[in-house]
């Protein structure tokens, strides 16, 4: 029992292989490699994550912009944020920029809602947005990306 | 980060920003895990009475007494036990989990381990969501510290009694916070909702019997058991006793983590917050979005579970949305019903169904695009999935819909061509 206990779930595999891989995602060769851990049908590991919404089966970017736009974000304007990352990076949710940078996506509840709208970038909080802040933000990201490869 | 104020005396939020939450040594200066060694010099069944007579219930919204749930696991002639924390906060509008996990982690992890002894369980998890991550952080050393204090492991403080705990990270889903959900989430499947009964203190984890609390109700055992039941029930009014935490958003003046004790007004919950912000108030969305609606005439009552009864309200996991009067109801409910559209599991017809046609019908109200006939529809959906959904998501998601029919009827009809 002891043993079981301290084992890492399937789902705590899956996320942690995820993070891994350069596009934060899971391709089919890492699913058989879990499922093999796991002894479960590859099928099964598929069905699990497909079910959550932090797993992804298709390729995304180094980094993942997740949105919320529940109730107290939806309040503070978080559609005007939205439409400002849309616009200033051309991509719609589900997408990634064409450099291979970003990935929108939207979230449910971030648990954050004293800071609406809010957003993470991987685990970053950005709180307190407007669509003139969030442009500023995502071009320090570039910026940062850029000095690193000089 | 997350700014926080209180009412009285707290008892949850009693250390928060005073001690160095990565710090055991800091927990157990303040009084830290002397509840836990009072506990281990009296029988288990000596707490589970102290855990009844106090009445503290369940703060994830539900309200479900504690001791209660306790004593179903305890008569549980089945070993394994397992408890397990409920740290999969997801309800829009709630932060107050995050703010004791990332504030006080012993707290949580004391009280994990006293329900544990009460219900003689040896192993525990603590299941959150994988974006909490300094929550998971300042756990994970707390967890290790504990275990290197010897208030976790084999033989606790020298008893016979063993408990393990570790952190069960998520993948993020709304149904996850449903407690059999959940246990499916930490067996490593779908978070899909099992059928009850069984309940989990019967067959829960692995089918063996189970406690699975929210963080905020075992956060007040080490309290209860070190201080006694008499004075826990100093705090708060009649059926509902202890304090409350609520997290404050939407149009106020402030945002953050109120604790009150209960029987406090509404109104002075949100005057503390400042007021309303931008206008005069319209409603507050009461215990989050599957929670209830509170019209502006009705704030002047206190909140617990009596008297927010008698609206058809509840304190919920202690979430306070408030609105404007310029704030548009039919793009609330929208809102509101595209998040559960979102997020139902897919398990059950009602809900899968319903939360998708009811999203549709408000958006074709909002656009002026809809007759009578819609919203005669709208309100049978809603009421068929509060009827006949499989699990609690199904069933409160029309929670806001079905009482801003009533309460602002008005609205929606002036929306209707």
């Amino acid at each position: 029992m002891k043993e079981k206990f301290f084992q890492k779930s399937l789902i705590e595999d899956l996320l942690d292989e995820q993070n891994k891989h350069p596009q934060k995602y899971l391709p089919p060769k890492t699913l058989k490699k879990i499922a093999k851990k796991h002894k479960r049908p590859i099928p099964q590991v598929y069905s699990v994550a497909s079910f959550y919404p932090r797993l992804s089966l298709k390729p995304r970017a180094k980094y993942i912009i997740r949105v919320c736009e529940n109730l107290a974000c939806h309040m503070e304007g978080a559609e005007k944020v939205i439409e400002a990352i849309k616009e200033f990076l051309n991509i719609d949710f589900g997408e990634t920029t064409k450099d291979g940078l970003f990935y929108l996506e939207k979230s449910s509840c971030l648990g954050l809602c004293s800071l609406a709208p809010v957003i993470l970038i991987n685990d970053d909080i950005h709180g307190n947005l407007t669509p003139e802040k969030v442009k500023e933000i995502l071009k320090n990201y570039i910026e940062k990306e850029k000095s690193s490869k000089n | 980060m997350i700014d926080f104020k209180v009412i009285g005396t707290p008892i949850l939020l009693r250390n928060i920003k005073k001690i160095d939450p990565e710090s055991i040594e800091a927990y157990i200066e303040t009084g830290g895990y002397e509840a836990l060694k009072k506990a281990l010099k009296k029988s288990p069944d000596e707490l589970l009475e102290e855990v009844k007579k106090s009445e503290l219930r369940g703060r994830g919204g539900a309200g479900f007494p504690t001791g209660i749930k306790f004593e179903i696991a305890k008569n549980q002639k089945e070993t394994p036990k397992f408890v397990v924390v409920n740290a999969e906060e997801g309800e829009p509008g709630t932060f107050k989990d995050r703010i004791i996990l990332e504030n006080d982690p012993h707290l949580v992890i004391e009280g994990a381990i006293l329900a544990a002894y009460i219900i003689g369980a040896n192993y525990g998890y603590i299941a959150i969501r994988p974006d909490y991550t300094l929550a998971i952080k300042r756990l994970e050393k707390a967890i290790q510290d504990a275990y290197k204090y010897g208030f976790l492991g084999d033989n606790i403080l020298g008893s016979n009694f063993s408990f393990h705990l570790k952190i069960k990270r998520g993948a993020g889903a709304y149904i996850c916070g449903e407690e059999t959900a959940l246990l499916e989430m930490i067996e490593g499947k779908r978070g899909e909702p099992r059928k009850k009964p069984p309940f989990p203190p019967q067959k829960g984890l692995y089918g063996k019997p189970t406690v699975v609390n929210n963080v905020e109700t075992l956060a007040n055992l080490p309290f209860i058991i070190y201080y006694g039941s008499e004075e826990f029930k100093k705090y708060g009014v009649e059926g509902s006793y202890g304090t409350k935490l609520f997290c404050m958003s939407g149009d106020v003046s402030w945002k953050g983590i109120i604790e009150i004790p209960f029987g406090v007004k509404l109104s002075e919950i949100i005057s503390l917050a400042g007021g309303v912000k931008g206008g005069k108030l319209k409603a507050v969305i009461l215990g989050g979005v599957s929670g209830s609606l509170v019209k502006y005439d009705e704030v002047d009552i206190e909140v617990d579970y009596h008297s927010l009864g008698r609206i058809q309200a509840g304190p919920g996991c202690g979430t306070i949305i408030v609105l404007n009067d310029k704030r548009d109801i039919v793009d609330v409910c929208e809102n509101i019903m595209r998040f559960f559209k979102d997020e139902s599991c897919g398990k059950c017809f009602p809900c899968r169904l319903g939360t998708e046609a009811s999203y549709r019908i408000i958006k074709k109200i909002k656009e002026k695009k809809a007759n009578l006939h819609d919203l005669f529809n709208l309100e049978r959906i809603c009421k068929t999935m509060k009827n006949a959904s499989f699990c609690g998501l199904g069933q409160t998601a029309p929670n806001i819909i079905l009482q801003s029919l009533q309460k602002f009827k008005d609205e929606w009809l002036s929306h209707i061509s």
